[in-house]
């Protein structure tokens, strides 16, 4: 055994293998440059069009004539105000629930699982067919009006939302130990509105608001059930425009994909680690 | 110099800081060496590049006489031991330890034979067709030991087999381990930060910190004689004292008012302020000839076979580490008592 | 928990059940297995296979291409800041469907789509060609824009849970990266893709208001079946449309069972 304190040279009897980590990311460039390619055409395309409304140049006319359109606003914050509606519907059921398998019926736990899964299983155009043959006819006859169709399609949206609801907010609660929390905020004294309130719900707003970004997200643009419960919302004007006009739906699809990227991005901000609460 | 697996001015930087330093070690056929340190010593980062996982920034690595600084970890023939076990999830106990073999080539009837004589080699013969999933964590390691094994690599590494195990399994599998290398005489190595691990099994332990090489030495060397105050503190619980030394020739030093006496060397001049260590195994609390010091005491924890008892001297607090016989008399918080220890179980350092 | 079982009662199961339940009613209100025989009438067929081709291709395309690009971000070496922006795009492309994502793809190879125009430039006539958007090969490549980041967005974390040290155990036992993959990763991985392949088929499978956009009903596709049985009775027969919608939720469902099951297994080896 000796101790040497003298620098010893780099030795040159093989060189260092680097040779598969190269070959690797040669493939990785290959692939992820094949599919940029892929999804930024349709994009870019679409972009292009949309500044072509007027001859022999480039303008945003497109955007202007969009925002013009007679029914481009009411359509769209008849929209918001749906998505608004169904992401405090679905809340006001989802964190209770959530809440209560966590910490009381974990037992149940499996059936609400299976349950906030059923809209994967029952694809829209299924759901709306059942609606309409369900609700479309005495005694619960709710697709009379405008606007009892409307609660209609609120509650669908609800309904479409649990999936994604509850996955988050279960996400959320089971990041914050919500056993622990529960019993320590009781054994200081807290009633139960105090801790839903003071404890719970701060700790759970960023998976709250993601679960809200992402039904928004979904449910703005929405088309099947809005089509066939005949409401004139976002979707469907949005079907209507494809079909009618020559640059304004291009416009229409970057306004559309600009709001969804914001949702989305919205959602990786405030849920990227470090950021809690 | 020369030995069976020899280490060479071994230094690692990641991005300009160094992990590794000056690192020179030969290890003899046969021997079980480790490498004992905290997190973040280096101790980790110099196995991985014994395995082949990282290279070394200078420095070369001799196994049997061959250059291997570069060798990729594929081709080495060295066995491996993880902390996490690592075992393939998809594969039974039985394709874990043939995994080797088969990459390999090794023809179907030698693999079986192979891995049915290293499944009674770790007691669990029964466990072949079993999934990792399905073993307790103890056994899970007995499985990446044989897998390891089956190979009949050249060297054995093991990284912290026994840190994510229970206290009662790890005292077992630690036996089983030393008790596999002694009866297979393999070359093995060691890591772990567990200084009883290391000086239990260890024909010689290196102590690490900072990426420097502290000590190597016999685990009783290590212990009775650290070489630095690293070392000295880092093995074993230590106490430290301070004193003024009085003759450095005749070993006299003081703290305040108490004559004391080492017989181990001291380098310092009259006059200097230095540490006087001492083991707390070592310390009584019964009255002797020499080296009594008055105190309170403070704190008396039963640890079994041990009872720690904590006092108050001068403003310094000593432990001392009491055998736990029937007859003994504990003492309390707050009783006056006097320690006092022999001359040679006592060391200065600066 | 009471209003959950309530409103999920009235919006998702009772919807479903009295599908169901009309699916087994004849035309003279008694109890028959009629309506299911009659799914094999050419028309439905032929929407069923059209749409199973389509979920199986993108399915399988889809899985293949969003696994190698999760692999490419994750451990292909390309510099970290494009994992990050791949999953947020990932978020927003794999929910862009629908009408948008429609037009996006009329204006890219519809008949004057900026990539047609461009072909005709060099020379290539797409449409004289026999190619059209609103055909099988033109909406399966609709359905990859959502399908393939889907898949990255599932196979990322499923990647993260392959632990460094199995390669290096493999490694250190002698094998070359070639035979870790083989042996080890794509076995352990394997539940996972399959799984997620079998949710991407669901996803293309059940898919309505993407190819409603894109083709109106020209293509005969399942979910645009029932699409038009709910406006009016093209099939000529209410029962067999009810016959086709419950098709569509057993075949869901077997999908969402087979992806749970492989999920299980795959968070077991990979959790």
């Amino acid at each position: 055994m000796t101790i040497s304190t003298a620098p010893i040279p780099v030795s040159t009897d093989a060189e260092a293998p680097e040779a598969p980590a190269r070959r690797n990311r040669f493939w990785a460039w290959v692939i992820f440059i094949m599919t940029a390619v892929y999804f930024l055409i349709p994009l870019g395309a679409t972009f292009w069009w949309s500044l072509r409304a007027e001859a022999d140049k480039l303008g945003f006319e497109a955007y202007r004539r969009l925002f013009e359109d007679a029914n481009f606003w009411p359509s769209f914050t008849e929209s918001v105000v749906n998505a608004v509606a169904a992401i405090f519907l679905s809340l006001l059921i989802i964190v209770p629930t959530a809440y209560w398998v966590t910490l009381r019926l974990p037992r149940l736990r499996p059936v609400v699982e299976f349950i906030t899964l059923l809209p994967f299983v029952i694809p829209a155009v299924v759901l709306v067919f059942g609606l309409i043959r369900l609700y479309g006819r005495p005694p619960l006859l709710l697709t009379a009006t405008y606007d009892s169709s409307r609660v209609l399609l609120i509650c669908a949206y609800a309904a479409l939302s649990f999936p994604y609801m509850f996955r988050s907010v279960d996400n959320g609660l089971r990041a914050m130990d919500v056993r622990s929390l529960t019993e320590a905020a009781q054994s200081l004294g807290a009633g139960w509105p105090t801790i839903l309130r003071r404890v719970i719900f701060p700790n759970l707003r960023v998976a709250l608001l993601s679960g809200a970004l992402l039904t928004f997200a979904i449910v703005i643009g929405e088309l099947t059930i809005a089509l066939f419960m005949a409401q004139q919302t976002f979707g469907p004007y949005m079907a209507n425009l494809t079909r009618s006009k020559v640059y304004e739906p291009s416009a229409m699809a970057v306004v559309a994909f600009a709001l969804t990227w914001a949702a989305m991005g919205t959602i990786a901000l405030i849920t990227r680690p470090g950021k809690r609460g | 110099m020369s030995g069976f697996l020899s280490l060479h001015g071994i230094r690692k930087e990641f991005n300009g800081v160094v992990a590794v330093d000056t690192f020179d070690l030969d290890v003899e056929p046969g021997e079980f060496v480790s490498f004992l340190g905290p997190s973040g010593c280096g101790k980790t980062t110099t196995l991985r590049m014994v395995a082949g996982f990282e290279q070394p920034t200078a420095g070369t690595i001799r196994l049997a006489g061959k250059d291997v600084t570069y060798a990729k970890a594929n081709e080495r023939n060295i066995g491996m031991v993880f902390q996490s076990y690592a075992l393939f999830p998809n594969m039974t106990v039985a394709e874990n330890i043939a995994f080797g073999l088969r990459v390999r080539k090794e023809e179907g009837s030698a693999r079986s034979d192979r891995v049915s004589e290293l499944l009674d080699l770790i007691h669990l013969p029964d466990k072949a067709k079993s999934y990792p999933n399905e073993l307790s964590g103890g056994q899970q390691q007995r499985v990446a030991l044989a897998r390891a094994l089956a190979i009949r690599p050249q060297l054995l590494l093991l990284d912290e087999p026994l840190s994510a195990l229970d206290a009662k399994i790890r005292d077992d599998l630690r036996a089983e381990i030393r008790r596999i290398q002694r009866q297979l005489n393999i070359t093995t190595i060691y890591v772990t930060h567990d200084q009883e691990e290391a000086l239990a099994l260890s024909d010689r332990v290196v102590v690490m910190s900072k990426g420097r090489m502290e000590q190597v030495g016999e685990p009783f060397e290590i212990y009775n004689n650290p070489a630095t105050g690293f070392v000295a503190s880092f093995v074993g619980q230590l106490n430290r004292l301070p004193v003024t030394v009085e003759d450095p020739a005749l070993g006299r030093i003081r703290m305040g008012r108490n004559e004391l006496r080492t017989t181990s060397m001291i380098e310092a001049p009259t006059g200097a302020g230095v540490s006087l260590m001492m083991r707390p195994e070592e310390i009584t609390l019964d009255d002797a000839e020499e080296n009594v010091l008055e105190g309170i005491v403070e704190t008396v924890t039963f640890l079994g076979s041990i009872v720690r008892v904590q006092v108050g001297v001068e403003g310094s607090k000593v432990i001392a580490d009491l055998f736990n016989e029937r007859l003994l008399e504990l003492p309390e918080a707050g009783d006056s008592t006097r320690i006092s220890f022999p001359p040679h179980a006592c060391w200065v350092m600066a | 928990m009471l209003p959950f079982f309530l409103f999920s009662g009235m919006f998702l199961i009772a919807p479903a059940i009295i599908l169901a339940y009309r699916s087994l009613e004849g035309p003279d209100g008694t109890l028959t297995l009629d309506n299911y025989r009659a799914l094999t009438t050419d028309t439905v067929i032929a929407a069923y296979s059209m749409s199973v081709r389509i979920s199986l291709t993108t399915a399988v395309i889809g899985g293949l291409v969003g696994f190698f690009l999760a692999w490419a971000v994750s451990m292909g070496g390309l510099p970290r800041p494009f994992r990050s922006g791949l999953t947020t795009f990932s978020g927003v492309a794999s929910n862009f469907a629908g009408v948008p994502l429609a037009a996006a793809f009329i204006f890219t190879l519809g008949r004057i789509g900026v990539l047609t125009a461009l072909f005709q430039l060099i020379g290539v006539d797409l449409y004289g060609g026999g190619f059209t958007i609103y055909s099988y090969w033109g909406l399966s490549l609709v359905y990859l824009f959502f399908q393939i980041p889907l898949m990255v967005l599932v196979m990322l974390p499923a990647l993260d849970g392959l632990k460094q040290d199995w390669r290096e155990a493999a490694e250190n036992l002698g094998a070359t990266p070639g035979q870790y993959w083989r042996r080890v990763a794509l076995p352990v991985l394997l539940p996972s893709i399959l799984g997620t392949m079998i949710l991407l088929f669901g996803n293309a499978f059940g898919a309505h208001a993407t190819a409603y956009a894109l083709t109106g009903g020209l293509l005969p596709l399942a979910t645009l079946l029932i699409g038009q049985q709910i406006s009016g009775d093209v099939l000529n027969n209410p029962g067999l449309g009810y016959a086709v919608a419950m098709g569509m939720v057993f075949i869901m469902g077997l999908s969402i069972v087979l992806y749970s099951i492989l999920q299980r297994r795959s968070e077991r080896w990979l959790g």
